[in-house]
């Protein structure tokens, strides 16, 4: 790769029409270079994908397309319109290089085979056609007809411009594996026809709900992830709240859409104050609240706001309001947990789920009836459906540790350690389990 | 009677194979194609992409589940096929998702390997 980015996703960048706008004075190439990277790649090579036909052709050839800028651009001046003198330079790179191709084909007297054609460009830079082309790119890299793996990968690495090597390490797999992944999932839409375009109105709900499942994983794996390069993982959440904003702006009428923004927003807020500097998990209840962001909390919760007022609430909008009924209290004490209890109630309907089960029994402890959360979650250890999950021993321990019996939480503790793997998870639960054995 | 040869192969061994054997088998299956055709046997026969290519659809309670790769379970029987024309992969699964078994079975759908008149034998 020709080009290194720069400090990627370590602001939240508004994805807006920067580059174009502002970067003409060009007082330092490089810098407009990064710049157009991070916010323009994605952009640039949906259209491209479009033009070309091909995933890799484009993606090839827009590389190559930066290369001819580096060189020319310096002597000869920034173009007027950088966005569409890259397009179309890629765009005839890529024709010469099919015209060649189809040349040592028919030379060597094979078969031809089916190679992509470039289309006329149309209106290649034309805003409405651009946002559109992005669209279609999101809902190609989360079609479900690619494993889930994929599609998150393929998301990160076309829509956002993440390179592969970044993916690796923030996914813990070797980049040979990563690649590989890559390759498959865009042969896969070669071979088996997965169509570059926006679903139909009837097929958009659930093809919006496998966009907003990949976004959320991006999400979570930066957020929740136990072990890797903290730097990356943060990068993760950026790039999904990023992709989240890009959505949302290309379909403003989804209340699903703006909740998942509002759910990240909100869930992210309050990175600087969930770790301590060693490393130990703080609890919610612990936190320092003076560390929330709180115009991120703002954002978030008219977010969820919004989406509640859309109408068609669906789980994302649930778990945002929980979550923003979190970051509305000003002290733990103040958590209104009657209501985030009933709010498990409602997401239970819409997806039951044992885990969710575990939520909604420490909703209800925490809103004043300690022993019937606790009832609630023996009932759920006593159907065995959460084996092997740690956090269920984890707040049965809690709960008993509240109701004063030690003996009891200092074996749940014990249970919970030897489930979970997650070293930040580990820790705390061991400490935990200190204090309750010197009660003993 | 009418029947339907289905053609079990490993991926895995014919991707090894050396050009010179692949364009044997080729040559023999053309040559079988044209044996059957001149005898009236033949209705119609394709090539099918690789698996990594297939996906599979069903239908519950009135929800449409999409997933990658090839029908796997063995609970379920071959009991028919279509072959049919369309656009794309959407518009493809979207046609298999209407086919009643879809409610109860699953339907795997499978690109052909297109080939010029000519290669076709």
């Amino acid at each position: 790769m020709m080009l290194r980015l720069g400090a990627r996703g370590t602001a939240v960048l508004c994805p807006c029409n920067v580059f174009v706008d502002s970067c003409m004075g060009f007082v330092d190439l490089c810098m407009d270079f990064d710049k157009l990277h991070r916010e323009e790649s994605g952009r640039i090579l949906a259209t491209l994908i479009r033009l070309v036909g091909d995933f890799d052709l484009a993606e090839e050839m827009l590389q190559e397309a930066y290369a001819t800028a580096l060189q020319k651009w310096p002597a000869e001046g920034t173009p007027t319109n950088p966005r569409a003198w890259l397009i179309s330079t890629a765009r005839h790179k890529a024709i010469d290089r099919i015209r060649r191709d189809r040349r040592l084909e028919t030379k060597s007297g094979e078969i031809l085979r089916s190679s992509p054609s470039v289309t006329e460009p149309d209106a290649e830079v034309d805003d409405d056609m651009v946002r559109d082309d992005r669209l279609r790119l999101i809902f190609t890299c989360c079609h479900p007809a690619l494993p889930i793996e994929a599609q998150v990968a393929l998301t990160l690495r076309t829509v956002c411009g993440v390179t592969t090597e970044e993916i690796s390490r923030a996914f813990l797999v070797p980049v040979a594996t990563m690649a590989q992944r890559l390759v498959r999932a865009k042969s896969k839409i070669r071979d088996a026809g997965i169509p570059y375009c926006v679903p139909l109105q009837e097929d958009l709900r659930d093809r919006l709900d496998a966009v907003l499942l990949v976004i959320y994983l991006i999400f979570n794996e930066g957020y929740l992830a136990s072990s890797g390069d903290a730097l990356i993982r943060r990068e993760m959440c950026a790039e999904a709240v990023r992709l989240g904003r890009v959505l949302c702006e290309l379909l403003p009428r989804q209340g699903e859409a703006r909740a998942l923004l509002g759910l990240m927003l909100l869930h992210d807020s309050r990175s600087d104050a969930r770790l301590t500097a060693e490393g130990e998990l703080i609890l919610l209840e612990q936190q320092d609240r003076s560390l929330w962001r709180w115009e991120q909390i703002r954002e978030g919760t008219r977010l969820v706001e919004s989406a509640l007022r859309s109408g068609a609430a669906g789980t994302y909008t649930v778990q945002a309001s929980i979550a923003a009924l979190h970051a509305g209290a000003k002290t733990a004490a103040e958590t209104d947990w009657r209501q985030i209890a009933g709010l498990y109630d409602v997401l239970l309907r819409m997806e039951p789920s044992p885990v969710v089960e575990v939520n909604r029994a420490v909703a209800v402890a925490m809103s004043g009836d300690l022993e019937a959360g606790l009832a609630l979650l023996d009932e759920l250890q006593e159907r065995g459906e959460l084996q092997g999950f740690h956090l269920l021993p984890a707040a049965r321990a809690d709960l008993l540790r509240r109701l004063g019996r030690v003996g009891e939480a200092a074996e749940a503790y014990r249970r919970a350690l030897g489930l979970a793997t997650n070293d930040i998870e580990r820790k705390f639960l061991l400490r935990r389990l200190g204090e309750a054995e010197k009660k003993l | 009677m009418q029947y339907l040869l289905l053609i079990y192969d490993s991926e895995a061994v014919l991707e090894k194979m050396n050009p010179a054997d692949q364009a044997k088998i080729y040559e023999e299956y053309g040559k079988f194609t044209n044996e059957i055709k001149e005898k009236g046997k033949h209705l119609a026969g394709h090539q099918l992409k690789p698996v990594a290519t297939a996906t599979t659809v069903r239908v519950r309670d009135g929800k449409r589940v999409t997933t990658d790769g090839p029908f796997a379970e063995t609970k379920e029987q071959l009991g028919g096929f279509y072959m049919i024309n369309a656009n794309d992969l959407d518009e493809a699964i979207a046609i298999a998702a209407r086919i009643p078994s879809a409610k109860v079975g699953s339907i795997e759908v499978r690109p052909i390997v297109a080939r010029e008149a000519a290669a076709n034998g």
